[in-house]
């Protein structure tokens, strides 16, 4: 009976998540239908974004802030994922376990931080740093990906160290039985066995840092250009959809939808691919 | 014919870190070359234990303290007492001079073929024709060639717990180990399988010696050439497997292989 009535409960949750995934994006898609009937695919690779005076129409293009948030989500990753990996394996393999399990808090603490308190520390803080070492307005791409990866290593490094510990002692104990070194133990054994909570994680960072709001919108510039070295301030589709959506009308409002479609489908796309690809390959 | 020893447990004293008492007490027991040596005894009387010593595994923790002499013998007759080994290259000889079977099958997330090529590689062959070669022969000499030949690409956890623990014991006689522990090789398993692991490891003693250590006194006593009998942390008697189990010189054992035993 009750056994029923948990199996209609969680069929019920399940279908509803289906039915809201198919929902927002059906919402996107009407809204942006103004969007796309007047600037078509061309809408992606356009620089342009500008109202006209009378704020009805204007010319709108989503090049930029696209480029934008691909790029400070690409630096974010490339940053943080070496360092979350080293994390995890230091915590599970190399410090003692009273270090590993004061380092963990710490790491649990800096993850339920506010994204918002990133922003601002990395303004105030880590801004001027970037401009002093590397040059720069302080506010850019770099800065802004930078703190993006600082914001989502605490969170990549927990997960991948759950998943590593679950590698059963005695599959570690057997490597080094065959004169195994830790690090063949963790290349060859940890790694592999970790595999799929690993890729899990970055996938979960990766959708984070691409929809990643507040810290970004106070370090990546916000301004519509185009940036031409690592340093230069631009804007992310978030950012842009965050700083416009309270004046808009019509037609800027019709694309901002599209642009919020674009980023709807290309984390989609992204996270999709990744898990067909990564655990496809592991379940054969 | 005098039996010549591989390795030599001499008054041998193991105590887990944070514990007060040792886990094991002057433990002296011989291991003859290419002969097959049982330990029995009661649950927790520390034959994992003395098990883990002869190849420190143990080492992966720290703070165990060790006392006495585990010697192994070289082929040259030269003696160590792999007691004193602290560097971590010779932890690596010696493990892959004493090998070990886990209680439970422990195949890594790779396939069949890397599975069995594994410690080869580590131990630094390199040679193509040469790892494929050592591979054969040790799937056939695990009695799993003619189920894997064909599959060898395949990720070794899709084999069924008997292939996984035969292909264990197939990756750990690749390395050709002078001695090869198993811990209850066989727990858990249904007879077919323990039948053909036991077969395997008969056939074995003639490359390795063997230590196992069983709950089941059949399959001792069919298997074994020397039997070991410990109790709370001491050896309390040890000889010729006939010995021990048709006229055992202590009580205790006989109390222990009759069944009579709290
Ligand atoms: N990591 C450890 N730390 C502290 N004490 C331990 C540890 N492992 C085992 N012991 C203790 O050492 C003693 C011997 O344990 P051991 O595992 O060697 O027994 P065993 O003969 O293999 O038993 P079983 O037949 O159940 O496998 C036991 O009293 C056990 O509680
Ligand atoms: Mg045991």
């Amino acid at each position: 009976m009750s056994g029923k009535l948990f199996r209609n409960f969680s069929f019920l949750s399940a279908t509803l998540s289906f039915f809201l995934l198919v929902g927002i994006f059906a919402i996107l898609f009407t809204y942006a239908q103004d969007a796309m009937h007047a600037f078509g695919i061309d809408f992606l690779f356009n620089e342009t974004w500008e109202a006209d005076e009378d704020d009805e129409g204007g010319v709108f293009g989503g090049f930029i802030p696209i480029v934008g948030t691909l790029l400070s989500t690409i630096i974010a990753m490339v940053i943080a994922t070496p360092l979350a990996m080293g994390i995890a394996i230091f915590l599970t393999e190399i410090a003692s376990p009273k270090i590993s399990k004061g380092v963990s808090v710490a790491i649990e603490l800096l993850a339920a931080i506010p994204s918002i308190i990133y922003g601002m520390w990395g303004l105030f803080y880590f801004a001027p740093i970037v401009q002093k070492t590397v040059g720069g307005d302080g506010v850019g791409l770099l800065t802004a990906g930078i703190v993006l990866a600082i914001m989502i290593i605490p969170f990549m490094a927990s997960i991948t160290r759950d998943s590593m510990n679950t590698t059963p002692l005695v599959l570690k104990e057997s490597a080094y039985a065959m004169g195994a070194t830790k690090f063949e133990v963790i290349k060859d054994v940890i790694m592999p066995y970790a595999k799929g909570g690993i890729i899990g994680s970055i996938i979960l960072a990766l959708g984070r840092a691409l929809g990643e709001t507040m810290a970004v919108a106070f370090l990546i510039g916000s301004v519509m250009s185009l940036p031409h070295r690592i340093t230069d301030p631009t804007t992310s589709i978030p950012v842009l959809l965050a700083n416009n959506f309270a004046e808009a009308q019509d037609l800027e409002m019709s694309a901002m939808y599209y642009l919020a479609l674009v980023l709807f489908v290309v984390s989609f796309v992204i996270i999709s691919a990744a898990k067909f690809y990564f655990f496809g390959k592991k379940a054969k | 014919m005098a039996e010549s020893i591989v390795m030599d447990v001499r008054d041998f004293s193991f105590t887990y870190p944070g514990v007060e008492k040792p886990s094991l007490k002057k433990i002296n027991l011989p291991i003859k070359e290419n002969k097959i040596t049982a330990m029995i005894g009661p649950s927790g009387c520390g034959k994992s234990t003395l098990l883990r010593a002869m190849n420190r595994i143990h080492d992966l923790y720290p703070g165990n303290t060790y006392e006495g002499e585990i010697n192994l013998y070289k082929a040259n007759g030269e003696k160590e007492n792999i007691l004193k080994i602290k560097k971590e290259n010779d932890f690596i000889r010696l493990r892959q001079e004493v090998g070990m079977i886990f209680q439970k099958p422990t195949p890594f997330p790779m396939s069949i073929f890397d599975n069995v090529a594994y410690g080869l590689r580590l131990a630094g062959i390199k040679n193509k024709t040469e790892l494929q070669d050592r591979v054969e022969t040790a799937l056939k000499g695990a009695a799993i060639w003619n189920e894997t030949k064909d599959r060898l690409n395949e990720s070794a956890l899709g084999m069924s717990g008997g292939q996984q623990r035969r292909l264990c014991i197939a990756r750990a006689v690749a390395l050709k180990p002078r001695v090869l522990l198993f811990d209850e090789p066989t727990s858990a398993l249904d007879p077919i399988s323990t039948g053909a692991i036991e077969e395997l490891i008969a056939e074995i003693k003639d490359e390795v010696s063997v230590v196992i250590v069983t709950h089941n006194m059949q399959q001792a006593s069919r298997l074994s050439d020397y039997t070991a009998f410990m109790y709370l942390g001491e050896l309390i008697e040890y000889d010729d497997t006939e010995k021990i189990f048709l006229n055992p010189g202590e009580k205790l054992t006989e109390d222990y292989i009759t069944g009579r035993f709290g």
